[in-house]
């Protein structure tokens, strides 16, 4: 600038330069992603990421994290996380159509963990609910790492005509800038800053920086925006989120090559004497920054009152390449806007953290194997990480819109697009327990479950949108994860043709506890082509053969996995026997790609209508969610000797191993043929019949259907309280 | 047959409804909330969401809208009217329906399917149902926990006037009430949302029981 920055000037860089809004530490590390594909429309660079579902239909989606807003005020937090979200979904000129999340606290033995549990679900369905965009999916863990800092990841999915999709650089010297929404107060200041810093006791004084939400301004302004593009009266349109102004400000500016004049006097205030600094910066929510030709802002301004929205003529667009702030008729600060969007870049050493050479080795001979497995497996199905997430999904509205075909507890949701026969799925999947065990083999295996779990339901994967939780990358552990989790991913998505489109990053996760584990989550987009051919987990049939496909047993002269290696990180080890040790087997990306394909065409092809990949908690935890949610029995076919077939494994190690590429599926009596001559060339299995009310696996396990229901149906809300009492 | 959904600001079953009204092959009419004007539209749905946010109580500022005026009017002159979810909250805040929605006695919104019964055939919203028919429908709410003194919840026995009853009670609601009618018979209001189980791709059409009775009625 060849000269001092002035205090207005300084915090504008103190929030762009943040971590939260510049990437600065993990900006060199992105680039390693890769981001094209045939479908890819748009790849990162704007507010959502965009691919073609075909018949001119595209879909873009976005994940982002609130994790420290929602650490301090759950409620708040966790609602305009979805707010947030949803707006960088408009800002592409999509309707929202679809919202997931990805959630992680501590255990729930700590009140504290309970709260915060508690109040995050109920903010986003408090948000999601009213703002009338259906919950389809999600997922949540629990676990020591993430006590005091509870992770909240929120995805939006939108749906948009490829021709109609809007840009967010500004441009046309003269034109005028709007801002749409609510009123500017002073809430929200220096949240972006907040969010890049670690969390300790004084967090809790910065709950100011946290926003508050109003979902009912977010119905009108999604409405408004789609209504203005409708008729064709926008050059350009960004979100506000982080940053506020200034950021979105800047960013259309650098992006068109233009610069913007922003008269703070002009936006309209929710309350008085604030400093133009303070308009700049705040991050109240529900707000929209557009660019309109001068001829076309009366329709606009009248459009936004029809949608009781405040709209207001706040600047213009400049030939200069500056953000210039006006107050009273003077300029009170200038910067160039490119340098406010161009944060400098820290390059770290990645530099292999001691931790990892001192992860106990898994020694089996030291760990008994379980003389009732009965009661294992109704302690597995009970534990919170495995149970039933109807308590939250219930809490949240799914079906508004008409469009969910396949509703939350499925591997993955299925949604339709009306008036074709498209449809799109979509996931959300994180393995922080493997990322930190074994951070490259973890971040793939990331990738794997959202493979896998798109395939169950019968869709093409196509892209990835993901949310880097991790902790501080000023020390060198956080950074090593981080760069080895991308790499990780990266490798994956290159196998399965999956580009990552968009993201977002959340560094400094940790609390005087320490760091979470390291935890990329993965939002995975997939498309079907004809929506009515999906499957789902739950048994449909009494009399249907189940049958495990994928690679255990392996096939001749390969080299069997130790039995360690697939009990490694496991939550049969956690659960069971208090464990966490060992380095789990990394994923043959080609094998696991060749499988979840085949699943997919014996669905795609209408064969199979019952599909389940095998994950948390192993073979007889997938088995038996399978009968549960059906309300089936299942019968382990009595001829086949499990240890014959299994190679001598253990028992707990067939039941409870978690890292193999397999799947179950289920097909009627009449369709066994068929699958035997689909399955020609695979490895696979036939375990099973269903039927009857009970649940039995040779003479290992044998449960009445209702008894697991009654543990893996326990409300995650009421149970817990060390008393047993109810929770809040 | 015209049949017109308001659209009030906050409102998000509005597209719903005039999807649901299409399935049935009925000419569906958006009722701008800001006009008072109902478009000479033969049947009316007042569909779920959060009109006006919620703020206050559901459907209290709502039923101060322009549009409601000729809808009461309507509604008065025997006209048929559905008010579903958000939409049954507004109709007992303008008294067109008695009783009034309070929260659910789990303190949770709840959405999930419920299993109701038919308990009347006698409205222009059940006339195509068979007596006592079962229907698993949709259920969305935070505040669908029916209340009403016992006066008039003997006389909403008495006369017939529960219209939907539910097997499983999801919401604590007086008698299992799930629907009721005005004594005029032609306003109904029913927590579940029949539009969203109208069409096989989304796992059942039983709500076109509902949404075709008024067709039924009309003797289209």
């Amino acid at each position: 600038m060849g000269r001092a920055p002035n205090f207005l000037e300084l915090s504008l860089f103190s929030v762009m330069w943040s971590e939260h809004c510049g990437y600065k530490n993990s900006r060199p590390l992105l680039g390693r992603f890769p981001n094209e594909g045939a479908r890819v429309v748009q790849g990162p660079g704007e507010n959502a990421g965009v691919v073609e579902v075909g018949d001119g239909w595209a879909l873009a989606f976005k994940m982002e994290s609130h994790n420290h807003p929602s650490a301090v005020e759950p409620y708040e937090g966790a609602a305009t996380g979805v707010g947030g979200i949803i707006r960088d979904i408009l800002a592409m000129g999509a309707r929202p159509v679809a919202l997931l999340d990805s959630l992680r606290f501590g255990p729930l033995e700590e009140e504290r963990n309970r709260y915060l549990f508690r109040e995050v679900v109920r903010g986003i369905g408090g948000y999601g609910n009213a703002v009338g965009v259906p919950t389809v999916g999600g997922e949540v863990e629990f676990g020591q790492a993430y006590s005091g800092n509870p992770l909240v990841n929120a995805m939006c999915i939108g749906l948009i005509r490829v021709e109609d999709l809007v840009r967010s650089s500004a441009t046309g010297e003269g034109n005028l800038v709007v801002l749409l929404g609510s009123k500017t107060g002073r809430d929200g200041i220096h949240g972006a800053t907040f969010a890049s810093d670690e969390l300790t006791d004084e967090s809790e004084s910065k709950r100011s920086n946290v926003q508050v939400g109003d979902p009912f301004c977010e119905k009108m302004l999604i409405e408004c925006c789609l209504k203005l593009l409708d008729e064709d009266l926008l050059v350009s349109l960004q979100d506000l989120g982080a940053a506020g102004i200034t950021s979105s400000a800047s960013e259309m500016a650098a992006k068109g090559g233009v610069g913007i004049e922003i008269e703070t006097d002009s936006v309209p205030l929710r309350e008085s004497g604030m400093e133009p600094t303070e308009v700049m910066i705040s991050e109240s929510q529900e707000r929209m920054l557009a660019v309109v030709e001068p001829e076309k802002i009366d329709e606009v301004l009248l459009l936004a009152e029809r949608y009781e929205l405040v709209g207001a003529v706040v600047g213009r667009v400049a030939g200069h390449g500056d953000l210039r702030v006006i107050h009273d008729g003077e300029v009170v600060g200038t910067v160039p806007a490119e340098h406010l969007a161009d944060a400098p870049v820290y390059e770290r050493d990645v530099v292999r953290p001691r931790y990892l050479d001192d992860v106990p080795e898994l020694d089996l001979s030291e760990l008994p194997e379980p003389e009732d497995y009965n009661s294992v497996l109704l302690q597995m199905l009970g534990h919170p990480n495995l149970r039933s997430r109807r308590p939250i999904f219930t809490q949240y509205d799914h079906q508004v819109g008409t469009d969910t075909v396949v509703l939350p507890g499925a591997d993955a949701a299925v949604v339709r697009i009306k008036g074709t026969d498209l449809g799109f799925a979509a996931t959300t999947d994180g393995r922080g327990r493997h990322c930190y065990l074994d951070p490259r083999g973890g971040g793939a295996a990331t990738v794997v479950e959202a493979y896998r779990n798109l395939s169950c339901v019968g869709a093409e994967p196509v892209a990835v949108t993901d949310c880097l939780n991790f902790g501080s990358p000023e020390k060198p552990d956080g950074y090593y994860q981080l760069a080895e989790c991308i790499e990780g991913m990266s490798e994956a998505c290159e196998v399965f043709g999956t580009p990552v489109v968009s993201g977002n990053v959340s560094l400094y996760n940790e609390t005087d506890r320490g760091a979470i584990y390291p935890t990329p989550t993965v939002g995975m987009v997939g498309v079907l082509d004809d929506v009515n051919r999906h499957a789902t987990s739950a048994f449909k049939r009494e009399g249907d053969r189940v049958v495990v496909l994928g690679k255990t047993p392996p096939l001749l002269g390969e080299s069997l996995p130790s039995e360690g290696d697939l009990l490694a990180g496991s939550e049969y080890l956690e659960i069971i026997h208090d464990k966490f040790a060992g380095l789990p087997q990394r994923s043959d990306l080609a094998a696991e790609k060749k499988v979840a394909d085949l699943v997919r065409e014996l669905i795609r092809s209408g064969l199979v209508d019952t599909a389940h990949d095998i994950s948390g908690g192993g073979e007889a935890v997938a088995l038996a969610k399978m009968a549960i949610e059906g309300g089936i029995g299942f019968d382990y076919d009595g001829e086949v000797e499990i240890k014959d077939l299994r190679h001598e494994l253990r028992g707990d190690v067939v039941l409870f191993g978690e890292t193999n590429p397999d799947f179950i599926v289920a097909v009627p009596e009449v369709r066994w043929d068929d699958l035997q001559n689909a399955l020609v060339g695979f490895a696979y299995d036939l375990v099973g019949t269903t039927g009857g009310d009970r649940f039995k696996i040779g003479d290992l396990i044998d449960v009445k259907l209702s008894e697991m229901r009654e543990v893996y149906e326990r409300d995650l809300f009421e149970s817990h309280a060390p008393e047993g009492g109810r929770i809040g | 047959m015209r049949i017109g959904v308001t659209v009030f600001p906050g409102s998000n079953c509005d597209r719903d409804a005039l999807y649901g009204v299409g399935r049935v092959g009925a000419d569906a009419v958006e009722l701008w909330h800001a006009d008072a004007d109902l478009k000479g539209v033969d049947a009316v749905i007042v569909p779920g969401g959060f009109s006006y946010g919620d703020y206050l109580r559901p459907g209290a500022i709502a039923r101060f809208a322009k549009v409601m005026g000729p809808l009461e009017e309507f509604a008065k002159g025997g006209g048929p009217v559905l008010g579903v979810c958000n939409g049954f909250q507004v109709l007992t805040e303008a008294h067109l329906l008695p009783g009034a929605l309070l929260r659910n006695t789990n303190m949770r919104f709840i959405c999930d399917r419920v299993r109701v019964r038919v308990e009347t055939v006698d409205t222009p919203w059940t006339a195509g149902c068979d007596p006592g028919e079962e229907l698993t429908l949709p259920v969305a709410h935070n505040e669908g926990n029916f209340f009403a003194d016992p006066e008039t919840l003997s006389r909403l026995d008495e006369e017939g006037r529960v219209v939907l009853r539910y097997l499983e009670n999801p919401n604590g609601s007086a008698n299992d009430i799930a629907g009721v009618c005005n004594e005029g018979r032609n306003v109904v209001g029913i927590m579940p949302h029949p539009e969203r189980v109208s069409d096989p791709a989304l796992g059942s059409d039983e709500g076109l029981r509902i949404l075709s009775s008024v067709l039924v009625g009309a003797g289209v």
